[in-house]
C-alpha cells in the first residue's frame, strides 16, 4: 500500500511566534500535522557586525561580541580576546586567566539554564522554566557585582580585563555552588525524568553523529550525538588543561542516539562539569594580580591572519581575523555554532509533527543574535 | 407547578448561575496566584487586598479592547462559537445536586436546580457539544493555526469520550441510575462507601478524561502556545475571548463537581446523617461539597503547573490503547461482580 498523501498546506512559524527563540521565520510544508519541509529564513536580527568590525578598531570589536550571542556574552569576550592574545603574542597574568574561566564557567551555566528551560516551555512544562530563570538570577547578579552589567559585558579585554573581582566575590561564588549544586536534582525531577518529557523528547529529531559531522554541528548537539568533542580538551585553551573535568556525551539512554533528550541531557550534565571547573578555579585562583598589566597601550596586531575557535556554551565560536598592521581588523569572521545548529533543522526535523518541530527547534539551543550577527 | 416553586427554581437558576460565575473570577485568580507561588513570584497583588480585584479589572481589560473579526472569516460562525462553546458550559451544572435537602416554607427542596432522570446522559452530551465551539471557531478564523487547533480538539474529543463514558457506566452500573442525586445516595454512609474506593480505576480513568475534556495541560492541545500561538482562540479578542477564557474555567469548574458527585460521594459528609440535622445538615453538605470541588479545582491548577504537554498522537495513543480497554475491563469485572453478587 502507498502512503496517501493529502493537500499540503504551507504554515509560517515567526518572525513573532512564542517558541522561535528569537525573529526566526520557518517555512514549513505540512501534511496535517505531518511537517515534510522546514525552511528557515534568518536575517530578522542582521545588525552588520562583522562589517562594523572593519570600521572599528580592535578594542570596540568587543562589545559587538557581547551582542552576538547575548545569552553568552562572557564566552563571545573570552573567544575573541583569546583569539587576539594569540595574534599578538600576549601572555596574560595567571589571575586573570582564572578569572576568565571562572566568568566563562558561569556564563556556561546561565546559557544553559536558558537553554533547558526555554526546551521546557517548548514541550509546554512551564513552572521548570521560571525554576531556571530564578537560579539564572542569582549568577546575572554576580557579574553585575563584577562588571555593572547583567546581559552584556564588555567585561574581558585583549591583554586583560576591565575589572578585577570586587571583594567578597570568592566567597559568594562558593554560596552560589553550594545552592545550585542540588537544584540540578530538582531540575531532574521535575522534567528530565517525567514521563511525559520522555515521551516527548526521546526518540525525536534525532541526529546520528555522521549528521551532526557533515553538517558542523558542535558543541552540545554534536556532543548529544555521542560523539566526544570539547574544544575545551581537545585544542586546550587558556588554561583549561589545569582543570579537571569530564565530557558529558549522550548515551542513548531513553531512546535512539542523538534524540532531544540526549541533547538536553548532555546540557544537563554539563552544567554539573562547569560546577567543577568552577570549584577547582575558586581554590587556586592567585590572590593577587594586576588584571591591567598586560594590556597595550595601543593595540596593532602584527600584519597576518589568525584563527581561533573556543568552546561558548553553544558550540565551537570561531574567530577569524585577518590583521593588515594597523589598528583596526581588515576582515573580521565568526563562525557560529547555532547557525550551523540551525542549518540541520530540516535534515533531522522532516517528517516529525509541528509540535516535535518546535520540540528539536527547542534543543538545537539556537540564538538568533549569533546566526545574523 | 404553582408559584412558589417556580419562585423557587428560578432562585435556585440564579444562585448556581451567579455561584459558578463567581467561581470562575476566584479561579482565574487563584490560578494565578497559585501559579505564582508555585514559581517563586508574586503574582498579581496590585489591584485590590491581596490582588483580589484582579479578575474585575482583568473583566474590564477585555470589554474595553477592540473586537477584531479578521478578514476571510465566518463572521456568524465567528461570532456564535465562543458562545456554543460558553453556554453548554454553564449549563452542566444544572443537574449536579451540591447539598441535601432543604426545608423550608413548608416543603422540601433538592439542592439542585434540576433532577433530570438521565443526568449523566446529559452532562455527557453538553460536555460535547462544547467541542463544537472549538472546531467552529478553528474553523471560521481562517487562519492555520485555529485551524490546526481545532481539528486537534476534534481528535480529541473522540478519544478520550469514550473511554469517559465507559468509566461512567461502571459507575451508572453500581448505583443502577443515571440519576445524579441517586448516585449521590447510593454512596452515603460511611467513608468507604464512596465510589472512588469501590471503582479506583474508573476514577483515575475519570480523573485523565476529564483533564483532556476541559483543554488543560497536559492535554492542551488545541491551544497549545508553544506550538499554535494561541490555538483555536488565536484570533479572536476582546470580550470574545474572554468568553473562551470563562469557558475553560466553568468547564474546570462543571469537572470538579462531576468528580466529586460520581466518586467522592457529592455532598456527603463521612459518618453524618445529613437529613437528620436539618438545616445544619444543608450547611454542612454544602460545605463538603464545596471543599471536595475546592481540592479538584486545586489539583486542575497544579498538574497543569506541573506537568509537559503531550503530543496529541500520544494523547490519543492512550485514549485507544491504554484507557478504552482499561474502561471496558473495569466495566466487564464490575458487572461480573454484580452478577455474581445477584446469584449468591
Amino acid at each position: 500500500m502507498g502512503v496517501v498523501h493529502g493537500q499540503e498546506m504551507v504554515l509560517n512559524i515567526g518572525p513573532q511566534h512564542p517558541s522561535t527563540h528569537g525573529v526566526l521565520r520557518l517555512q514549513v510544508k505540512t501534511d496535517g500535522e505531518i511537517i515534510s519541509e522546514i525552511k528557515p529564513f534568518i536575517g530578522y536580527l542582521h545588525r552588520c557586525f562583522e562589517k562594523h568590525c572593519e570600521n572599528v578598531t580592535y578594542e570596540q570589536v568587543i562589545p559587538f561580541t557581547d551582542r552576538c550571542d547575548y545569552l553568552a556574552s562572557m564566552a563571545n569576550n573570552f573567544g575573541y580576546v583569546v583569539a587576539m592574545e594569540e595574534l599578538m603574542e600576549i601572555k596574560v597574568p595567571e589571575r586573570v586567566e582564572y578569572i576568565r574561566v571562572i566568568m566563562a564557567e558561569l556564563q556556561r551555566i546561565a546559557s544553559h539554564l536558558l537553554a533547558l528551560g526555554t526546551f521546557g516551555l517548548d514541550v509546554g512544562a512551564f513552572t521548570p522554566f521560571l525554576y531556571m530563570f530564578r537560579d539564572r538570577e542569582r549568577i546575572l547578579d554576580m557579574f553585575e557585582m563584577t562588571c555593572g552589567a547583567r546581559l552584556l559585558y564588555n567585561y574581558m579585554w585583549v591583554g586583560g580585563l576591565s575589572h578585577d573581582l570586587p571583594i567578597g566575590f570568592v566567597e559568594s561564588a562558593f554560596r552560589f555552588l553550594d545552592y545550585f549544586e542540588p537544584k540540578i536534582e530538582e531540575y531532574n525531577n521535575i522534567l528530565t525524568y517525567n514521563k511525559i518529557f520522555i515521551e516527548r523528547t526521546a526518540d525525536v529529531g534525532v541526529m546520528p553523529a555522521d549528521v551532526a559531522i557533515s553538517y558542523g554541528v558542535s558543541g552540545p548537539n554534536l556532543r548529544g550525538s555521542g560523539v566526544k568533542w570539547d574544544i575545551r580538551k581537545d585544542e586546550p585553551y587558556s588554561i583549561y588543561d589545569r582543570f579537571d573535568f569530564d565530557v558529558p556525551v549522550g548515551i542513548g539512554e531513553k531512546g535512539n542516539l542523538g534524540d532531544c533528550w540526549d541533547r538536553f541531557n548532555v546540557r544537563l550534565t554539563e552544567m554539573g562539569e562547569s560546577i567543577k571547573i568552577l570549584r577547582q578555579a575558586l581554590t587556586q585562583i592567585p590572590k593577587n594580580g594586576d588584571v591591567h598589566q598586560t594590556i597595550p597601550k595601543k593595540i596593532r596586531p602584527p600584519k597576518g591572519s589568525i584563527y581561533k575557535r573556543t568552546e561558548t556554551p553553544r558550540g565551537d565560536l570561531g574567530f577569524y581575523i585577518i590583521s593588515d598592521g594597523s589598528p583596526i581588523p581588515n576582515r573580521l569572521k565568526m563562525r557560529s555554532p547555532a547557525f550551523t545548529a540551525l542549518s540541520v533543522l530540516d535534515e533531522i526535523g522532516r517528517g516529525w509533527m509541528l509540535s516535535d518541530v518546535i520540540a528539536i527547534l527547542g534543543s538545537l539551543d539556537i540564538v538568533l543574535g549569533e546566526i545574523d550577527r | 407547578m404553582d408559584l412558589l416553586g417556580f419562585i423557587i427554581i428560578l432562585v435556585k437558576v440564579l444562585v448556581v448561575f451567579a455561584a459558578t460565575m463567581l467561581t470562575v473570577l476566584v479561579m482565574i485568580y487563584l490560578e494565578r496566584r497559585v501559579s505564582a507561588f508555585m514559581q517563586g513570584r508574586l503574582g498579581p497583588n496590585r489591584v485590590g487586598p491581596q490582588g483580589l480585584l484582579q479578575p474585575i479589572a482583568d473583566g474590564i481589560k477585555f470589554m474595553m479592547k477592540e473586537d477584531i473579526v479578521p478578514a476571510g472569516a465566518d463572521k456568524p460562525i465567528f461570532i456564535l462559537a465562543p458562545a456554543i462553546l460558553l453556554i453548554p458550559a454553564l449549563m452542566t451544572f444544572a443537574v449536579i445536586p451540591f447539598g441535601s435537602d432543604i426545608t423550608l416554607f413548608g416543603r422540601q427542596i433538592p439542592l439542585q436546580v434540576a433532577d433530570v432522570n438521565v443526568g449523566i446522559l446529559y452532562v455527557l452530551a453538553l460536555t460535547s457539544i462544547g467541542v463544537y465551539g472549538i472546531v467552529l471557531a478553528g474553523w471560521s478564523s481562517n487562519s492555520k493555526y485555529s485551524l490546526l487547533g481545532g481539528l486537534r480538539s476534534s481528535a480529541q474529543l473522540i478519544s478520550y469520550e469514550l473511554a469517559m463514558g465507559l468509566a461512567v457506566v461502571s459507575i451508572i452500573l453500581l448505583s443502577g441510575s443515571l440519576k445524579l442525586n441517586d448516585i449521590v445516595a447510593d454512596q452515603q454512609g460511611y467513608l468507604f462507601s464512596w465510589n472512588v474506593f469501590k471503582q479506583p480505576l474508573a476514577f483515575i480513568i475519570f480523573l485523565v478524561a476529564v483533564y483532556a475534556e476541559t483543554n488543560r495541560l497536559p492535554f492542551d492541545l488545541s491551544e497549545a502556545e508553544q506550538e499554535l500561538v494561541g490555538g483555536y482562540h488565536t484570533e479572536y479578542s476582546s470580550i470574545k475571548f474572554a468568553m473562551f477564557f470563562m469557558a475553560e474555567y466553568a468547564n474546570m469548574i462543571t469537572a470538579a463537581a462531576l468528580t466529586v458527585t460520581l466518586f467522592f460521594g457529592g455532598w456527603d459528609f463521612p459518618l453524618v446523617d445529613e437529613s437528620s440535622l436539618g438545616i445544619l445538615g444543608t450547611v454542612l453538605s454544602v460545605c463538603s461539597f464545596i471543599l471536595k470541588m475546592g481540592f479538584f479545582l486545586f489539583l486542575f491548577i497544579w498538574v497543569r503547573w506541573t506537568f509537559p504537554r503531550f503530543r496529541y498522537d500520544q494523547l490519543m495513543k492512550l485514549g485507544w490503547k491504554v484507557m478504552l480497554p482499561l474502561a471496558l475491563f473495569n466495566i466487564f469485572i464490575t458487572a461480573g461482580y454484580l452478577t455474581v453478587r445477584a446469584l449468591v
